[in-house]
């Protein structure tokens, strides 16, 4: 690995491996950073592995990841497995760990393609064992074939969520039920935007039609439920919800959940880019002009990781990107970059009418965000229920910053990724100060797990 | 509005003044641009240490040592204070060479609390400790405590005394007027007899709008924390000739500080980590802990303090102005003293001065 690039790009999904291919192909130096063994990013994760059998489950979808990758690799961009992002500067110095060795490297330009992750929503037994996030359940289904043995429940809300589903159907497995956030009232709010949303006839649609296969084959299928809650001593053994009114309660060793994807911004708040509350998504996201330029100079964000927009999106995001990139790097002059853009954004444009559709559709009740069960733990590296983060926030400590100084909530491994946004809904509740306004937790590096032995190899020359 | 101090910054030395003043029956008003303890008194190490102090600041100290072991009487809260002492350890000849002036230098003074150890008992209290060290300057009586919980604390107990606290609220002009401050805010006026000054590392702006300026530099000091470690050591450890400052938390973390400096945008309060710094630390720690190898940094942050060019703080009453006081310029090290200093800015404002010699603490030394 060298020092320093004219362009590093963090993450091979359909973001980063077509900015890639684009910069290469223009002459331009160009390293590929991930953490991954093998490209293709969420959707087309381990895609070059076993292409028949994937073939099939992904259909058109999955030629065009195939063609991504392929187009990569005959690119001269180098690419960089299994290296993970633990630092990313203003300046961007970009701190890697690369085969168990931390690097720190330099780049003139940053290109974020960092995805998403599935948002994080707190509620009474989520961290039993046996509860999993459904992305989850996907890579053990799809990478080694395991399955819930004695049935499952899939809860939450989202395609992923039908699809899996549908997965597991097909793969024999006993769908005990599929519990379904979406209300009567989501139904209503999303319907003006479906006429866009078909003019596209998006995959992403395909997932409601699974609604239709479950039905048929007798799965219960349930919407418009709430109050979900796991129970168990040591691991899970039954769920309970509302539906319509009554209470219901199901056995069952193993939930799937999913309240849909969020951005991964761990790296641009690093880089100290700045985000916004993006109402319609529940999340927040970078700030970013139509090329994908960060508030910080030199840094880009293409792909989920700056909104969620799909893998389409984030493919033409990302060539977006790479354009601008270049005419920063004085490849391309201004003509030549919008000229060379036209394209993707046309594309990208009839990618996202899906979106306003989605977001109507399987929005999560702000009342499940906010984790009404005091009880319930937000913070799972240290254990801090919505008990005490409302009690310190009663006690005046009215930020998310100063709930986590006071509680730790959100000071252990994971930085807060698990409970960053549930702390921020309960601030923003009993605080009646609008998310929109509110601080996030300050982010602070190392972002992926650095040893004492790695930090002290680097800079040798460096003393006291 | 009217009160009888107000207090311009919501740290420990704010909180501590307004609760001492409160004690004796004085009326303050915090006003603090953020929150208490958003700044240096939220974020920093915890250390409570006498050991290697300058000489100018042991009386203080010592003091401020037996408040802190007392701590609940004052603020009802023990704050998690911990005494298992605090080493320097030597790991050459030198290096004992060094702690011993120290300690004779102590000891001259009339001073008991440092003293040297030998190996021997330098592995008794450390066992995990890399074998090559020789010995070591200890102070028994110093520990730790949690800062952000230290200051709730004393914003409680000065709360259920009548003190208040403005926060989000920047003061942004000083005016002396009839014998009366006037503070300007963008959330209103403020008017009392007594200001005083406990603005941290921005003290040095309220210094000069009061015109008497300060050579203050305010800077970021970083620490870092690794993920939680079944116990296996209970002092905290520095160095004679390292910048290291080793702990092992009441959860198992391990904090890490060593007084290296991340670069600070002043202006926009945004430091940036300084990783070769960092880089020595860890290097440090692997001489000292060979066996700390693969424990994993689980955060690396920085905090605003203020530093003097001496490294000794300003505390005293203006030079220029009636009525006003300064606490400020604590240069990393302000923590442990913070009970004492309110009681210190108590005594001058209400009896006219102190108990306590502060004389090197003026700020016309610069
Ligand atoms: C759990 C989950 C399941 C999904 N399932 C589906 C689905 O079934 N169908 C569908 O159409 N869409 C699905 N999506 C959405 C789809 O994956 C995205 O829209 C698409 O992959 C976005 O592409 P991207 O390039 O922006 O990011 P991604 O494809 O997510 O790629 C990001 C890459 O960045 C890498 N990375 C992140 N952080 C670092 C770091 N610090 N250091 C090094 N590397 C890093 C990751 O390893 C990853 O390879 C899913 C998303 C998630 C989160
Ligand atoms: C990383 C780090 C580690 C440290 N470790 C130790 C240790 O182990 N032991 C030890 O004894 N000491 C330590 N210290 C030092 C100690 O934290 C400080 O000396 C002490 O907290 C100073 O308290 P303060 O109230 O003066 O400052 P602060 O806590 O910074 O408070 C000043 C307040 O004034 C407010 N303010 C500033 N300007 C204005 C304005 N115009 N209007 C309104 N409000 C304003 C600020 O927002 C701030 O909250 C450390 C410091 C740091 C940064």
């Amino acid at each position: 690995m060298k020092e320093n690039y004219p362009l590093v790009i963090i993450g091979a999904g359909p973001a980063g491996l077509a900015a890639a291919t684009v910069a290469a192909d223009h002459g331009v130096e160009v390293a590929l950073l991930d953490e991954q063994p093998a490209p293709g990013g969420q959707i087309f994760r381990g895609i070059e592995a076993a292409p028949d059998e994937r073939a099939d489950k992904l259909g058109p979808e999955y030629l065009r990841g195939e063609k991504l990758v392929s187009a990569f690799r005959n690119s001269s961009a180098r690419y960089y497995p299994d290296t993970k992002v633990w630092s990313l500067s203003e300046q961007r110095d970009i701190g890697v760990i690369h085969q168990q060795q931390a690097h720190m490297i330099s780049a003139e330009q940053v290109l974020i393609a960092n995805g998403a992750f599935e948002r994080p929503v707190p509620f009474p037994g989520w961290t039993l064992p046996g509860v999993m996030n459904a992305g989850a359940g996907q890579i053990l289904f799809k990478g080694s074939g395991i399955v819930p043995a004695d049935g499952v429940v899939l809860a939450g809300s989202g395609p992923l969520l039908l699809l899996l589903a549908w997965q597991y159907l097909r793969a024999g497995v006993r769908v005990k039920a599929v519990l379904d956030t979406i209300s009567r009232g989501n139904y209503i709010k999303a319907l003006p935007k479906l006429p866009s949303a078909l003019l596209v006839h998006h995959h992403i649609t395909q997932g409601l039609r699974y609604q239709q296969t479950l039905r048929l084959a007798g799965v219960e299928l349930h919407n418009g439920i709430r109050d979900l809650q796991a129970h168990g001593a040591e691991s899970l053994e039954s769920i309970s919800y509302r539906h319509k009114g009554s209470n219901h309660t199901l056995e069952t060793d193993s939930l799937m959940i999913h309240f849909g994807i969020i951005p991964n911004i761990h790296l641009s708040q690093a880089a100290g880019c700045d985000h916004f509350w993006h109402k319609r998504q529940q999340c927040w996201r970078p700030e970013l002009d139509e090329w994908g330029s960060s508030s910080v100079k030199g840094i880009l964000i293409a792909g989920d990781g700056g909104g969620i927009g799909g893998a389409r999106t984030a493919e033409h995001a990302g060539r977006i990107a790479a354009f601008r990139v270049l005419y920063n790097l004085g490849v391309m002059n201004q003509q030549e970059m919008h000229l060379e853009a036209k394209q993707d954004r046309k594309w990208m444009k009839a990618d996202l009418r899906i979106r306003p559709f989605l977001e109507k559709l399987f929005r999560i009740p702000e009342s499940m965000l906010r984790v009404p069960h005091d009880d319930t733990i937000v913070c799972r590296c240290e254990e801090v229920t919505a008990r005490e983060i409302r009690a310190a926030i009663a006690d005046g400590h009215s930020d998310s910053n100063q709930v986590k100084f006071y509680t730790r909530c959100g000071m252990g491994p994971c930085q807060g990724r698990q409970c960053s946004q549930a702390v921020a809904h309960i601030v923003a509740d009993q605080t009646s100060i609008p998310l929109q306004q509110s601080t996030q937790f300050r982010i602070r590096p190392p972002l992926k797990p650095l040893t004492l032995g790695q930090l002290a190899s680097l800079y040798p020359d460096e003393t006291e | 509005m009217k009160t009888d101090v107000i207090i311009i910054g919501g740290g420990l030395m704010g909180s501590s003044t307004a609760l001492q003043l409160a004690m004796r029956g004085m009326h303050c008003t915090i006003v603090e641009k953020e929150s208490p303890g958003r700044h240096a008194s939220g974020v920093n190490a915890g250390g409570l240490r006498q050991l290697n102090r300058n000489p100018a600041e042991i009386p203080l100290t010592v003091e401020a040592a037996k408040m802190w072991r007392n701590i609940e009487s004052l603020v009802d809260s023990d704050c998690d204070a911990r005494f298992p002492g605090q080493l320097r350890v030597a790991e050459n000849s030198d290096d004992l060479d060094l702690l011993e002036q120290r300690a004779a230098l102590l000891h001259s003074l009339g001073y008991r609390h440092e003293e040297m150890i030998g190996r021997k008992e330098l592995y008794q209290l450390a066992p995990a400790l890399a074998p090559h060290c020789v010995g070591a300057l200890i102070c028994r009586e110093d520990g730790y405590a949690r800062p952000f919980h230290a200051l709730t604390a004393f914003r409680h107990k000065a709360r259920s005394l009548g003190v208040e606290y403005r926060v989000n609220t920047i003061v942004d002009g000083i005016e002396r007027e009839a014998g009366n401050w006037r503070i300007t805010t963008r959330k209103g006026e403020f008017q009392a007899p007594v200001l005083v000054n406990c603005a941290g590392g921005w003290a040095g702006q309220i210094a000069a709008s009061l015109g008497e300026p300060v050579p203050l530099k305010p800077a970021a000091p970083m620490l870092m924390v690794t993920e939680r470690l079944p116990h296996f050591i209970e002092p905290v450890i520095g160095s004679a000739s390292r910048k290291l400052s080793f702990k092992q938390m009441q959860n198992g973390t391990l904090l890490v500080g060593g007084a290296h400096l991340a670069s600070l945008d002043f202006h926009k309060e945004k430091s940036e980590i300084k990783w070769p710094k960092l880089a020595v630390s860890a290097r440090s720690i692997m001489a000292l802990f060979p066996q700390l190898k693969d424990v994993r940094i689980v955060r690396v942050w920085a905090g605003i303090e203020a530093f003097m060019p001496d490294n000794l703080p300003v505390i005293c009453k203006s030079s220029t102005a009636e009525d006003a006081y300064h606490a400020f310029g604590f240069s990393a090290h302000g923590f442990q003293l913070s009970p004492l200093i309110g009681r210190i800015l108590a005594e001058l404002i209400v009896d006219g001065t102190s108990n306590f010699p502060i004389e090197p603490f003026n700020i016309t030394r610069f």
